[in-house]
């Protein structure tokens, strides 16, 4: 008996019910007690307000635009009309539904990010690639001018622009910098455990299987069209959500403008150094991306400030940093996140090679 | 194990770098400089810096520092966006080797409202002239944001002034038809309100054209302006429209000496571009160009000719954005003064700081003492009042530089009052606000 196991498969009815039995994840587990408990005694304000959030925020809405074109394979260039969608939105609840808690409010901006997403990813049906870019384009360029020309959308403020009314959960302001990371990584934590299931749910395969060959995911009966639009949707949730945090927990303040077209890019690079089809990639492309400038900056103040003319420290980080991005991505096509996990293959056998 | 060690030591370096700098007694006042020397508004910061920086200096090596406290500065580099302001904000906020910030210059407007309610938390004054928020004028709701000197209301006040000035009076305003050519933003349709109210008020016909963003073809919105046949034209552009929009108006046969320039459309970078058809355009500014006022003479001697600038072309000493530099510093350094007088004379704090801006009193004698009188105008701000001066000078292009051809044109800041009220009072009100009893401030 037991020697023909190995040649055949077992029959079904003693195929093991459990499959893999699921490892806790220490490590993300500790990440998280460190990001909830420890950061907010340990870091002060600089590091809350102009890094940990930003970077948090960054992450998301990379997580969101890598749902559409990591994992659905859909192109986007209009992820900052979408976090502006989400921005305005969240923004109209918080003001005129002032009953609305603020967790509501950021689930019905994300919801309207999600209807206009789904609404700008119906001629998905039709085209592809840059062909599609291009639409995404049109989209971005349309939000951005709604958002300017009509002062319904920012109550009529001379400025253009719309401030947090309240940053309040349960009756206690969450205004200071503390409140809002916690928020912001609250936030974040839910939405990448729900996006992480999402990609190995049945949609997340179906996805994929679009994204690998659309006419054969159609053959195998996936109805194409409808996941297109739908990944559409999903994008534009996170990133009208990510807009949301971006605008009232960061910036505490926005205007059309902070969703322009190099917002846009500045998130398909984070899911491009980062590694498509990846959650951790990211984070660690928003890391890269904005941190290291941050990081360019103190070093080019600390090593050279005073003796060499501010202008040129300027251009000469914007050249390294350029310089890094095209060294990273010959050295690995498929992100940060591929190179990390080589990494962590090779040290796994240190100091033995084959 | 050399590369070993260099790199170990390079990565300390760094490291230190990042996690920050010691402690000292404070001798010394932080002025910190969030400045955008890259991007794409590069052109017109360098030399408001040069301004800026060249001032400080003088302060520091001439004078020996405000009544002897020395001033420290840095830079950060903002790229005009709001993202990088706040880093460089809260990067500085603490001061500098324990010099502390007194005033803060957030220098861009995205930064400048991101920061709003930041620095208000943190009790630090922002400067914002010729930019911001118009409402930040009534200090009680916002007591640490100071538009001085011209609000975009008051600059919309002081184009009428000047225009009856040259028509010979407001009862000659009645019929006659004031076209306002602007960018279509926020910033470009700020003057909508106030140009409505001084209509009613005189009775001219309020003619608005919008430009959309960037604004490099107007040739329909110059077509419009020729068939509404205006008799004055208030151009409202910014940027590359600016250009644009002079050499269309030549174009379309509007005379230049017809059109005037707001304050974001009256720098050399503004008619350059546009040649021989920018000769006679009319500009306002609160800080006129021009390198013969008294403060240039001190600076020359002292810093130009030592080679201590930070000006790397010499040809934008005095130019219009330089004198802006000058005139932003000479405010902060004023505005401390004063409150050292209060406070002692020591480094400040954001708090002292912002009470210094409210007691700041520039009349005509201090602005000889210190070489700004025509530079500058007369200043006094106060807790209601976080404008103080209101008033503008035109000057006229000639094709090679700025000719000054008015002292300083005040505008009607009484008459748009309730408007600035009303705005600051629906913001209160948005934001749960309980305004200070101004009444009540000493």
């Amino acid at each position: 008996m037991s020697n023909l196991s190995h040649q055949l498969p077992a029959p079904f009815e003693h195929a093991p019910l459990a499959l893999v039995p699921r490892a806790i994840p220490w490590g993300a587990a500790a990440l998280l007690i460190v990001a909830f408990a420890g950061v907010p005694w340990l870091a002060g304000d600089y590091w809350l307000n102009a890094i940990l959030i930003p970077f948090l925020v960054l992450s998301l809405a990379g997580l969101g635009l890598n749902l559409l074109t990591g994992y659905a394979g859909q192109t986007s260039v209009g992820s900052a009309g979408f976090m502006a969608v989400g921005a305005f939105a969240t923004y109209a609840f918080l003001l005129r539904v002032p009953v609305l808690p603020l967790p509501v409010a950021l689930l019905a901006g994300g919801a309207v990010a999600a209807a206009v997403g789904f609404v700008f990813g119906i001629p998905s049906n039709r085209i592809k690639g840059f062909y599609l870019m291009a639409t995404t384009l049109a989209a971005q360029f349309f939000l951005e001018w709604v958002f300017t020309k009509f002062p319904w959308f920012y109550n009529h403020a001379s400025s253009g622009t719309i401030a947090a009314p309240r940053l309040a959960l349960f009756g206690h302001d969450i205004s200071g910098p503390v409140g809002r990371y916690l928020l912001t990584l609250s936030v974040v934590t839910l939405l990448t455990w729900v996006a992480r299931n999402l990609v190995g749910s049945r949609l997340g395969r179906n996805w994929m299987a679009i994204r690998d060959m659309d006419t054969a995911a159609a053959v195998i009966g996936i109805d194409v069209d409808h996941h297109k639009r739908l990944a559409f949707a999903v994008s534009s949730f996170y990133l009208g959500i990510a807009g949301a945090l971006w605008a009232f927990a960061y910036l505490g303040t926005a205007s059309a403008s902070s969703f322009d077209i190099n917002r846009s890019f500045q998130i398909l690079f984070i899911i491009i150094i980062g590694g498509m089809g990846s959650v951790a990639g990211n984070f660690i492309g928003a890391a890269f991306i904005s941190l290291l400038p941050i990081f360019l900056s103190q070093a080019g103040q600390a090593l050279l400030g005073g003796n060499v003319d501010p202008g040129q420290i300027q251009n000469l980080q914007k050249i390294i940093f350029g310089a890094l991005i095209i060294t990273f991505l010959v050295k690995e096509p498929e992100g940060l996140v591929r190179l990390l996990a080589g990494l962590r293959e090779r040290l796994a056998v240190w100091p033995l090679r084959f | 194990m050399t590369t070993f060690l260099r790199r170990v030591a390079v990565a300390a370096a760094l490291a230190a770098a990042f996690c920050g700098h010691a402690d000292a007694a404070p001798s010394e006042q932080f002025f910190p400089l969030a400045t955008y020397r890259v991007g794409a508004y590069a052109s017109s910061g360098i030399p408001v810096w040069a301004g800026m920086i060249d001032y400080l200096r003088y302060i520091n090596e001439v004078e020996g520092g405000i009544n002897g406290v020395k001033l420290v500065w840095q830079e950060c580099e903002t790229e005009w966006t709001a993202e990088k302001g706040i880093e460089c904000y809260e990067r500085f906020k603490k001061g500098l080797n324990g010099a502390p910030v007194a005033i803060y210059h957030p220098n861009g407007a995205p930064a400048a409202y991101a920061l709003s309610d930041k620095a208000a938390a943190d009790r630090i004054p922002l400067i914002t002239l010729g930019y911001g928020r118009t409402e930040a004028t009534d200090g009680a709701v916002f007591p640490h944001n100071f538009p001085v000197m011209l609000t975009f209301y008051s600059e919309a006040s002081a184009v009428i002034n000047y225009i009856a000035q040259r028509e010979g009076g407001f009862a000659k305003l009645k019929g006659k038809k004031i076209a306002t050519v602007y960018h279509d933003s926020a910033y470009g349709r700020e003057t909508q309100g106030p140009l409505k109210l001084l209509a009613e008020k005189y009775g001219f016909e309020n003619i608005q054209i919008p430009v959309a963003d960037p604004g490099n073809e107007q040739s329909s919105q110059w077509r419009q302006v020729r068939q509404a046949k205006p008799d004055w034209v208030f151009l409202r552009t910014w940027g590359v429209s600016t250009p644009v929009a002079i050499k269309t108006a030549a174009r379309f046969g509007f005379p230049a000496d017809h059109i005037i320039g707001d304050i974001w459309a009256s720098s050399n970078e503004d008619v350059l571009p546009a040649g021989d058809a920018g000769k006679g355009y009319l500009a306002l500014t609160p800080y006129p160009g021009g390198a013969d006022f008294d403060i240039h003479k001190r600076i020359k001697t002292h810093i130009l000719d030592k080679g201590r600038s930070d000006l790397k072309d010499p040809k934008s000493f005095g130019s219009v954005y330089y004198n802006s530099g000058l005139v932003n510093a000479a405010i902060a350094v004023e505005a401390i003064r004063a409150g050292q007088k209060k406070f002692g004379n020591r480094p400040l704090t954001g708090d002292e700081g912002r009470w210094g801006l409210e007691h700041l009193n520039l009349d005509d004698a201090r602005l000889k003492e210190i070489g700004f009188l025509g530079l500058m105008q007369r200043l006094q701000l106060s807790c209601s009042d976080h404008e103080g001066g209101g008033s503008v000078r035109v000057q006229q292009w000639d094709g090679k530089s700025w000719k000054l051809i008015t002292d300083w044109v005040s505008s009607d800041r009484k008459t748009l009052r309730p408007l600035i009220d009303a705005k600051s009072a629906a913001y209160a009100r948005e934001k749960g606000l309980v305004p200070r009893n101004c009444a009540r401030e000493s």
